[in-house]
Order: C-alpha cells, then sequence, then structure tokens
C-alpha cells in the first residue's frame, strides 16, 4: 500500500479524501491557493503545500504545480476528486510520466468517455441504451418526417449550433415534425447561420438516474446501485437520494449491467458513474459516463457500506475487488442535501464572506457503513446516520473563486420516509450564518408533496417554483407547535429577567401563564403549566401540546419534543418573542400578556416602504460610477449605475421608462444589501 | 360608608378616563396608546402605584376654571420593572394636549424628588403639545422646575425619556438632560422650533417628521438614542434596558442568571481580523461572542458609526462596551464618534458600570471639516472621560493602534486596569507608510529603499510586543480565549476603589 497520497483538489472532496486515507494508515498531502491558507482540508492533512494565487487555473488546475507539490513531498499517488484535473487526461499522463499512481481510470478511459459524440458511439457498441437519434444532415421536412417515424414520437427536432431553446421543437406528430423541421431550420439559420438540424428521442417526464460502477485492472467490475439525481436547478445538482424511488428491481439490473458493460468495453479501472436519462415508462438512454468519484457518491455508500474511496486508492494499488455483484446488497435509503454559499430568496445569487457562525448537526453512524466499520470520523450510532462531509469551518471564508458547495449533508434510514424525516430535523440543526445559503431551500424540498411522492423530473425545481423561492408559509398544525414553543420558551426567559438582583423584596415580579403568540398572521392565546419535567400549552380554542426541551435562554438552537414529536428552532432575537427559523420558514413571532396583545392590536400595521420607485442595491459593494442625472429621464434597459462586487462589475439597468428624481450614492460609496442607489417618478 | 367607597371609584373611573373617550379613540386612532396604557406596558403588570391622581390645575383664565379634569394631563407613580423599582411619568395628550401647567410640573417634580431621595431611575413618556398657554410663565416655570431636577438627578438615577409624540420648544430639554433619550417611529418629533417658524425665518421648507422625527434625531443630530416601532415595542425595549442599569449610583450594576459558560472558547475569533491590514471586519461580530448569549443593547446605533457603543453582560453582570468599528471608516475617531462615545463612557462611570474598549483605530479623521470643527476639543472629550473613569477598565487591542488615538482608547496610561492585545495588534505611532515617509525622506526616490525600510518598520513595529515589552501591554492573548480572559478580568477588579481628588466638578472641553 501508498504510505504517502497527495490530494490534488480541496474543500469538503479533499477533506472527505484524507479521512479514508487516514483511516488506511496513508499520509496525506494537501495542495492549497492563496485563498486556502487556512482553509480546513490545509488543517486536516499531514503535510501541506502552496501551489499559487487563487484562480484555480493559476494553482490547483495547473499540472506542473501539482506535479512539482509531488516531487517536493514524495507522494506516491495521487486522488484528484471531482472537478480541477479529475478528468484530464495529460494530468493523468504526466503522472505516468513520474511513476506516480493515480487514483482513477487509465487515461484511454478518460479519453474515450470525454468525448460527448465518441462515449455514445463507444456505448452503442458495448450494447447500452442510447436515446434514438439521427446525427447525419437532414434534407428535406420529408427526410425528417421519415427519420421521425422511424425513432418514434415524440421526438425534438434540434440545430446542431443551437442553444438556450433557440432553434429547438418538440414533435408529437407528422404534421408537427414537418412544421419544426422549417422552423427550426429557419431559426438556426437567423440565430446561428447555421441551419444544419438533427432528430432525436424527446424523453417525457425525464429523470436522471445514474450507476455507480467500481472496477479494477483484473477484469472485474460491479455496479454498486443507482443514484436518482432529478433534483436539479440549471444543470447543478441539489439533492440526491439512492435507491431511486423509481426503478425497480429489474430496470436496476439491466441499468447495472449496461454501465459495467460499458465501464469494460473501455477497459475502465476505479470508481466511475454512467449517468442515464429515464422516461415515465422507465425506458432508459446513456447520456455520458464521468470518470471519476462523484459529488455524491456517500449516499452510494450509506446504502451499500462500502466507502468508495478506499475502494478507489486499493484498486489504484493493483489490488482486485474484494466483492462480487453477488455481495452488493442495497440496505435502506440515504439522502444527499447539497448546501450551496447561494442566496435562494435572491435568484440563488452566490453569496461570499465570512461564516460567523457554522454549526452542522452531529452526526451519527447507523446502517451499512456502520456495520461495515466503514464509516468516517466519529460518532455515535442511532437508529437513522446524518453524515455531513464539509470543507468549511466557523470563522471560515467563503470566497469567490471556487465552487459555492460548502456541505453536503447526508442522512441514512430503513425506508426513505424515516431518511426524509431525519434530514428535516438535521437541516433545521445546521447552523450557518454570515452568508446566504439554500438551507430553507432545501427544507422546503424536503416537504414538498412532489418530493416526498417520489414522483418528480428534472424540471422539479423549474416547474415547481417557476418565480424562484420565496420561503416557506407552515400550515396551521406546524404554526401551533411553534406557536406553542415559543410560549413556553419566553415564560422560562422572562422568569429568568426576574431573578435579578435589586429588586424589591416581596414585591417581585409574578409571571403569568397566560400568552398570546402571535406569528405569521395568527394569533393564539394560550395558557402554559409548567411543571419540573417540562409544560403543557393548552390553547384557548382547544388541544394542547406538551413540551420538553433542554433549551435555557440565550441558546441559539432550541430542540423541543412536542408530543413525542421532534421540533428544532434555529432562535434569534426579536423584540418581545423570537425570530425562529424551521423547515424553511422564517418567523418573527412575539409572546405578549394578554393585555400586550389587546394594545398591539391598536398598533398600525407598518407597510414596508415601496421600493418599486427605487433602484436598490442587489448585493453589497462599491459604486464604480453613476451613469444618470437627476432630473434625467431613462428608457428601459438603460444603464443606471454600475456596482463592484466580489471584482466584478455589474451594470444596474432601468426596468421601466422613468425619470431619476433623487440619487442618494455616488462613484467610490461602499453599499450595503437594498441600500437605496437613486429614486424615480 | 358605603357611599363614600363607591364615591372613591367613581371619582378614579372619571380620572383614568383622562380627557374622556372620544380623545382616548383618537389618540389610538393616530396609532397612539393612552398615557395609562403606556405604563401599564412598561411596568411590571399590577405594579403601578399612582400619585396625584385628582390634582387639578389652578388656572383661571381664559374660562380654565370652569375645566378641570383630574389629574391635569400626566399620570405620575412608581413601580416595578421585573421587581426592580423605578418612578415613572407620563403625559397625557387627551387632557389639554397633554400640555405643561404649573401643577403637571408639580407632579413631576414630586416623583423626581422622590426617585432621588429612594434612589430609583425615572422614567418620563412625553407626549405634549407644550406649554399651558393659558397658564403663561406659570408653566415656563413649571418647566425650569422640572429641568433643575433633571439636573440634580443626572448621575444620581438614571433617567430615561421617551419622546411618544411632540415634544417641541421648551419642552425638549428636560429630556435632553436625561441619559437616553427614545423615540417612536413616525409618531413622534422632537425639535426646538417647528416648520412653520423654520419656514419663516429661514424660508426652509422641511417636515415635522424631516425636521424632528425619530430618522433624524438616531442618525443626523444624534439627539435620540434609538428608535422603536411602535408604543408597545418601545415599552418593551425600555424594560430591556432597564435591566441593564443600576438603579442609582450607590448600587453596582445589576447581575441575573445566566447560561453561557464565562470560559467559552471561540475560536472562530482567532481569524476575525483579515490578512490583509487595510481590509475592514465586523467589530461587532466580536461584541456578540464576548458577551453573555449574545445579548448587546446598542446605543446610538445608527449614529457615528465607526464607534460602537452598548451594553452586555459578563457572568451575568452589566458591562458596557466602546468599541471601533472597522466596517466605517476605517474606524478612525472623529468629532461624532468622540462625542458619542465620551457621552456613554461618562454615563457608565458615573453609575459603576465597568468599560470593556475594544480597540482597532487607525487615528483621527484628517481634514478641514474635522478641524474646522473642532476635533481637538471633540476629540479631548474622550479622552477626558476615559481618563477620569475610575470604574473597572479592560482594553483588548485587536488590531490598529496608532497614534493619538491609541492614547485616547482607554489605554494603560490612562489608568486602563487590564490591556490585552491579541497577536495582531499593531501599536505604533502610525503606519509603517507613513512612518517611513518622515523617517527617510531623502529615501523618497528610491522605490526599493523604501519598501524595504517600511518592511522593516512593519516587522519591529506592526506587532503587540514592543508595547508589551515596556509593560504597556499586560499581556498579549489569544483571540479564541477573549471571553474567558476578560471576563476574569472584571472579575478581578470587582472590589476595584480608586477615587480622584476632591473638586467642585472637573471642567471637561464642552
Amino acid at each position: 500500500m501508498f504510505n504517502k497520497i497527495l490530494i490534488a483538489n480541496r474543500g469538503e472532496i479533499a477533506c472527505r479524501v484524507i479521512k479514508t486515507a487516514r483511516k488506511m494508515g496513508i499520509q496525506t498531502v494537501a495542495i492549497y491557493s492563496d485563498a486556502d491558507k487556512q482553509a480546513l482540508h490545509v488543517k486536516m492533512a499531514d503535510e501541506a503545500v502552496h501551489i499559487g494565487p487563487p484562480p484555480a487555473n493559476q494553482s490547483y488546475i495547473v499540472i506542473d504545480k501539482v506535479m512539482d507539490a509531488i516531487r517536493e513531498t514524495g507522494a506516491q499517488a495521487v486522488h484528484p476528486g471531482y472537478g480541477f484535473l479529475s478528468e484530464n487526461s495529460k494530468f493523468a499522463e504526466a503522472l505516468e510520466a513520474e511513476g506516480v499512481a493515480f487514483v482513477g481510470p487509465p487515461k484511454g478511459a478518460i479519453k474515450a468517455m470525454g468525448d460527448k459524440i465518441t462515449s455514445k458511439k463507444i456505448a452503442q457498441e458495448a450494447g447500452v441504451s442510447t436515446v434514438p437519434g439521427y446525427m447525419g444532415l437532414i434534407e428535406d421536412a420529408d427526410e425528417a418526417v421519415k427519420i421521425s417515424n422511424e425513432i418514434g414520437y415524440p421526438v425534438m427536432i434540434k440545430a446542431s449550433a443551437g442553444g438556450g431553446g433557440k432553434g429547438m421543437r418538440i414533435a408529437w406528430t407528422d404534421e408537427e415534425a414537418r412544421e419544426g423541421f422549417q422552423s427550426s431550420k429557419n431559426e438556426a439559420a437567423n440565430s446561428f447561420g447555421d441551419d444544419r438540424i438533427f432528430i432525436e428521442k424527446f424523453v417525457t417526464q425525464p429523470r436522471h438516474i445514474e450507476i455507480q460502477v467500481l472496477c479494477d485492472a483484473h477484469g472485474n467490475g460491479v455496479y454498486l446501485g443507482e443514484r436518482e439525481c432529478s433534483i436539479q436547478r440549471r444543470n447543478q445538482k441539489v439533492v440526491e437520494e439512492a435507491p431511486s424511488p423509481f426503478l425497480d428491481e429489474a430496470t436496476r439490473k439491466a441499468m447495472g449491467e449496461q454501465a459495467v458493460a460499458l465501464a469494460k468495453a473501455v477497459g475502465y479501472t476505479s470508481a466511475g458513474t454512467v449517468e442515464f436519462i429515464v422516461d415515465g415508462s422507465k425506458n432508459f438512454y446513456f447520456l455520458e459516463m464521468n470518470t471519476r468519484l462523484q459529488v455524491e457518491h456517500p449516499v452510494t455508500e450509506l446504502i451499500t457500506g462500502v466507502d468508495l474511496v478506499e475502494q478507489m486508492i486499493r484498486v489504484a494499488n493493483g489490488e482486485p475487488l474484494s466483492m462480487t455483484q453477488d455481495d452488493v446488497k442495497l440496505t435502506g435509503w440515504a439522502i444527499e442535501n447539497r448546501l450551496y454559499a447561494e442566496d435562494p430568496y435572491r435568484g440563488f445569487l452566490p453569496s461570499i464572506g465570512r461564516l460567523t457562525r457554522y454549526r452542522p448537526p452531529a452526526e451519527i453512524a447507523a446502517g451499512p457503513l456502520l456495520v461495515n466499520d466503514k464509516w468516517q470520523g466519529k460518532a455515535p450510532s442511532g437508529a437513522a446516520a446524518v453524515r455531513n462531509d464539509t470543507g468549511v469551518f466557523e470563522g471560515g471564508e467563503i470566497s469567490m473563486y471556487y465552487d459555492p458547495m460548502i456541505a453536503k449533508l447526508c442522512t441514512w434510514a430503513p425506508t426513505r420516509e424515516q431518511a426524509i424525516e431525519a434530514m428535516r430535523v438535521a437541516l433545521d440543526s445546521f447552523e450557518v450564518e454570515g452568508i446566504g445559503h439554500n438551507l430553507p431551500f432545501l427544507s422546503a424540498v424536503m416537504d414538498h408533496p412532489k418530493f416526498i411522492s417520489g414522483d418528480m423530473t428534472t424540471a422539479f425545481i423549474a416547474e415547481e417554483y417557476p418565480e424562484g423561492f420565496e420561503g416557506v408559509t407552515l400550515d396551521e398544525d406546524d404554526l401551533r407547535r411553534v406557536a406553542a414553543a415559543a410560549a413556553a420558551m419566553y415564560r422560562v426567559a422572562e422568569i429568568r429577567r426576574t431573578r435579578v438582583s435589586g429588586r424589591m423584596d416581596n414585591h417581585e415580579r409574578h409571571v403569568g401563564s397566560e400568552w398570546v403568540v402571535l406569528l405569521q398572521g395568527h394569533s393564539f392565546p394560550v395558557t402554559v403549566e409548567a411543571d419540573h419535567d417540562g409544560s403543557t400549552v393548552v390553547f384557548k380554542d382547544g388541544g394542547k401540546l406538551r413540551i420538553t426541551s433542554d433549551w435555557t435562554p440565550g441558546d441559539s438552537l432550541a430542540r423541543l419534543d412536542i408530543d413525542g414529536e421532534p421540533l428544532v428552532l434555529k432562535v434569534g432575537k426579536a423584540t418581545g418573542g423570537y425570530r425562529l427559523r424551521t423547515r424553511g420558514a422564517d418567523l418573527k413571532v412575539q409572546v405578549f400578556s394578554p393585555r400586550q396583545a389587546e394594545l398591539a392590536a391598536l398598533m398600525p400595521e407598518k407597510l414596508p416602504p415601496d421600493t418599486s420607485k427605487m433602484l436598490l442595491c442587489p448585493m453589497p459593494g462599491l459604486v464604480v460610477k453613476v451613469d444618470v442625472e437627476v432630473g434625467q429621464e431613462v428608457q428601459e434597459g438603460q444603464a443606471l449605475c454600475t456596482i463592484e462586487a466580489m471584482k466584478m462589475e455589474n451594470i444596474l439597468r432601468a426596468e421601466k421608462k422613468a425619470i431619476v428624481t433623487k440619487i442618494n450614492a455616488g462613484a467610490g460609496d461602499s453599499l450595503a444589501v437594498d441600500e437605496v442607489i437613486m429614486e424615480f417618478e | 360608608m358605603k357611599d363614600i367607597l363607591h364615591e372613591l371609584e367613581e371619582r378614579r373611573k372619571d380620572a383614568r378616563l383622562g380627557g374622556g373617550q372620544r380623545r382616548i379613540d383618537s389618540q389610538h386612532k393616530k396609532g397612539k396608546l393612552t398615557a395609562r396604557e403606556r405604563i401599564e406596558l412598561l411596568l411590571d403588570e399590577d405594579s403601578f402605584e399612582e400619585f396625584d391622581m385628582f390634582k387639578a390645575h389652578r388656572c383661571t383664565e381664559f374660562g380654565m376654571d370652569a375645566d378641570k379634569p383630574a389629574g391635569d394631563g400626566v399620570v405620575t407613580g412608581w413601580g416595578t420593572i421585573n421587581g426592580r423599582m423605578v418612578y415613572v411619568f407620563s403625559q397625557d395628550f387627551t387632557v389639554f394636549g397633554g400640555s405643561l401647567s404649573e401643577t403637571h410640573a408639580e407632579k413631576i417634580c414630586k416623583i423626581m424628588d422622590m426617585a432621588v431621595q429612594n434612589g430609583a431611575p425615572v422614567i418620563g413618556l412625553n407626549d405634549s403639545g407644550g406649554a399651558r398657554i393659558q397658564e403663561g410663565v406659570a408653566s415656563l416655570a413649571g418647566y425650569a422646575d422640572v429641568f433643575q431636577r433633571n439636573i440634580m438627578a443626572s448621575g444620581v438615577v438614571p433617567q430615561i425619556s421617551v419622546i411618544m409624540g411632540p415634544c417641541a420648544g421648551g419642552a425638549v430639554y428636560s429630556p435632553a438632560m436625561t441619559d437616553f433619550i427614545f423615540m417612536v417611529k413616525d409618531s413622534s418629533y422632537m425639535f426646538v422650533t417647528g416648520p412653520d417658524v423654520v419656514k419663516t425665518v429661514t424660508n426652509e421648507h422641511v417636515t415635522a417628521e424631516e425636521l424632528g422625527g425619530a430618522i433624524t434625531h438616531t442618525r443626523k443630530s444624534s439627539v435620540a438614542d434609538g428608535a422603536f416601532e411602535n408604543d408597545v415595542e418601545a415599552m418593551i425595549e425600555v424594560r430591556r434596558l432597564v435591566d441593564f442599569l443600576p438603579l442609582n449610583n450607590r448600587e453596582k450594576p445589576p447581575v441575573r442568571p445566566f447560561f453561557d459558560a464565562p470560559d467559552r472558547i471561540e475560536e472562530s475569533l482567532d481569524t476575525l481580523i483579515p490578512e490583509n491590514p487595510n481590509q475592514p471586519y465586523d467589530m461587532k461580530e466580536l461584541i456578540l461572542k464576548i458577551g453573555d448569549e449574545g445579548d448587546f443593547y446598542e446605543i446610538q446605533e445608527d449614529y457615528a458609526k465607526n464607534i460602537i457603543t452598548g451594553f452586555i453582560r459578563l457572568e451575568g453582570q452589566t458591562v458596557g462596551v466602546v468599541a471601533n468599528q472597522p466596517m466605517v471608516l476605517a474606524g478612525c475617531l472623529d468629532i461624532d464618534s468622540s462625542r458619542k462615545a465620551a457621552r456613554f463612557v461618562r454615563f457608565c462611570d458615573a453609575f459603576e458600570i465597568p468599560i470593556l474598549t475594544f480597540v482597532d483605530v487607525p487615528g483621527f479623521l484628517p481634514g478641514t471639516s474635522q478641524e474646522y470643527g473642532g476635533v481637538i476639543k471633540h476629540g479631548a472629550k474622550l479622552l477626558f472621560a476615559y481618563g477620569e473613569a475610575t470604574v473597572p477598565k479592560v482594553t483588548v487591542i485587536t488590531r490598529k493602534a496608532y497614534g493619538g488615538a491609541y492614547d485616547v482608547m482607554a489605554s494603560k496610561h490612562l489608568r486602563g486596569d487590564f490591556n490585552y492585545a491579541w497577536p495582531t495588534a499593531q501599536i505604533a505611532v502610525m503606519g509603517a507608510k507613513g512612518a517611513v515617509e518622515i523617517l527617510y525622506r531623502s529615501e523618497l526616490d528610491d522605490p526599493e529603499k523604501i519598501a524595504k525600510r517600511t518592511q522593516d518598520y512593519e516587522d519591529r513595529f506592526a506587532n503587540p510586543f514592543v508595547a508589551a515589552e515596556k509593560g504597556f501591554i499586560d499581556e498579549v492573548i489569544q483571540p479564541r480565549s477573549t471571553r474567558r480572559r476578560v471576563a476574569r478580568a472584571f472579575a478581578s477588579l470587582r472590589n476595584k476603589k480608586l477615587t480622584n481628588p476632591w473638586k467642585k466638578h472637573d471642567n471637561i472641553p464642552l
């Protein structure tokens, strides 16, 4: 076995590889750019080599620099992680020339699968199902109809040079095929100056399902089940799970066997992923093969008990696979949620900055990984597993240079329902502050009926959140649970306040048991009956909830048990109550005495100022220049002002015709989010 | 007998109605609560004890003798906030527009005298149209009587003013002399002369809101220390402030049970200071991570944001915090920030509240506007305030402490008790670039030499150790253990005794 391995990557995947290497008794070497001096992977590795400035094209993907680091440290093998150099055959070549083992497939396999057309051809030859289509040039509409009939409707008629939906038509009949061909051709000629057209099968209700394969250099190969990755936003995966709620055993076997056949056809070794698109009738078609470890590999590990990184290292070391296909058993259900530094309330704009608070939920070991003794790191065991693969830490910096994914939160449980429930609690327990992040959005997905039913396609996010994400509105039952928790918590905090020094003996304040909880436009009058073990919150309009918790005033996370069900709240400060966040909802909760509530009802509701006639700063940044003057009439689309943020210049434009009435900022001003730059009439 | 008892209840009922239901409804329509409703919210339930409920005015001019409402437009008395005694007066806008008469003033004076005698804060809820014109000079005399008591009570018991409606003309000067002024957004304003007079005299067109609303006074004039959304939230927040304050100047600051370990380690503070010394960071993160339970009551949050002032608790006990804010103007001192911090430091010193200072200051803000505005004397206020303060003073230099501003910010030389520095601290006369330009003027045209000199200067002075060698820094501490170190420092100072020489009073450069 190798003595020392270099990880040519950063972030969570570098940390992930280091964990397994350490468990195998292998020394680890990290590489880092200027932006990653303090990064977690550098702290975790035994050695670390600096390889240049922050941009990846000047550091992490410069082969020469990585080779220097290898020579300097004497690493015998390199794990490339994903991204960066992981699918770069030149890098594999350079390693080979140096006699250093590449923890990945042979360069030939990388090359063969790296090209979309070649890979599809190889796949076809290996008997893998591919999307039926005609790649040659199509002469006229009659030929288009003929080909469409051969493929079978529906078909997609596409411009070769096309993109962004332009020159693309879907046809269900001969008539539509004829029309579609003509209009696509015209559009393509006009838009791209290239009117070549091809036709392929249109996949309805498409799902993205991929097969994990593992091969050694001795001709052995197995598939480790599938992963369902249909929940994507603009081709970026957000939620993955294994197994897929959609596949049956026969389809799984067919897909798996084809995937292994493809791997063998290209002499594949190491771990790889064959991606398929699957339609509503369980027809599956090859998309591409990823010749590396996938981001979402943990869900496979959690249901198979196989440590994929360990297997990759062993294969790279020339060892034969220690398992056969019969040994591969899929047990239980695993779900992965990717935590991105992206603000879901602002169109998922990347968010950078200091992580002032970063407290992931506690990891819990359970399932096949625990049984097989392959669990990474220390974690107490439980009924459901919680695993968090991360590359960041509290006080660390999220920089603009790299992928905005900061953690992969996974849960495993015997059933899908339980795994989802464990994920809900884990998401609620995840504390991230200082940057925008998609935790509320992930919570919303976990509670979405379509996700719960398993009935989703790759269009899930686009269809269910067409206007973006605006937060979650809790239903009445959940509101009651939150209201009851808030009342019980507030009462405890108020009692603590009465224990202050300097009070008048025998005339202390008596904290009452009657409260009115206001949240999300609801008002719940309750009575809190407290005893030594907890509180019973009785609702005036009927019903009561029993609450126990170890929460004390000031804790930023409250773990409560409400009638036997867990409720986890992120607790922030607010006048006369709390800001509570749970299940993707962000609530201002006020807990008033009945008299306070009565008087509060007299207070005018203050509407947020009308910002439709203002230009607000969309991100924290510096004003580079203001292009207009007070009194000027601006047209729709006219540049108003340039803001520099994350070293990028963003031009802010007029949304409609208007007259500038006031300008509040000038060049050189540094602005916060939502600061008013100018006003219009 | 029963009739007499009944009559008392009837009279009380009548007095509680103030100016009558119609005016109460009108007050509510304006989004404001009545004087009594406000008191209910301010004080612990059923703790209010009223004085002078039946007091009536003595005016006979302009037909006033025909209308003598009980209470005369102000509700006064005492009660408790979380069991601690406070005195309160609440002006009743439904009675003659809350105008101040001779008797109205007498009621306020009565509770102020008792507050000073019995050592409890005074909270004034202001909602008054101004002087009772019908009473003429008697009303003005009433104001002055209140002013004199504000002055005598200053530094003896905390005085808090909440502006919950109009407060104009002479009426502004009583709140002006109290320790804290809070306003309610959209329903309160304060000015010496109103928009009409302004228009006549200076031809300026300005609304009452622009001239003296909550936004104006919290951001521009610094007259107000904070603003709240409505009457209910204002009363909740004033209660919260009172929890931080001692009842009088003979008492230690209050202590309450806490659920936050004093030795809590905050590893993330090790990376708070950016590598680039010119890059800002948010000092509030440090304050929130040092204080108990992240609870911070900020004073003048929206004014002179280059310095932060407010209250936290350590081991359950109140501590005043002053901190430079690198996010704004690089955290430098200027006229506004010096005045803001000086007043806060003097409040803490007057009421035995220990002071924690976080320093990251590149110096004083240069420029004609500063010099013409008298930054010399305003900066001296903060220097003076720190130097005269005898309360426990703990200082932590996180990064820059340059020049005279180093001296000002609760340095060892101003009787700092514990002066800590983080390893990232740079204590020097000025930044390396400026220093080298003066020291090596003859080499200025040789960039290589200058770069070397700059590096040398940085190596020598861009650290806390030169100051530590001289004993100006007591200890260089790890950022992560700051809470523990600071909490222990204050714990060791609980019995601190330091007295300034006897004087009638000092002569701070006002």
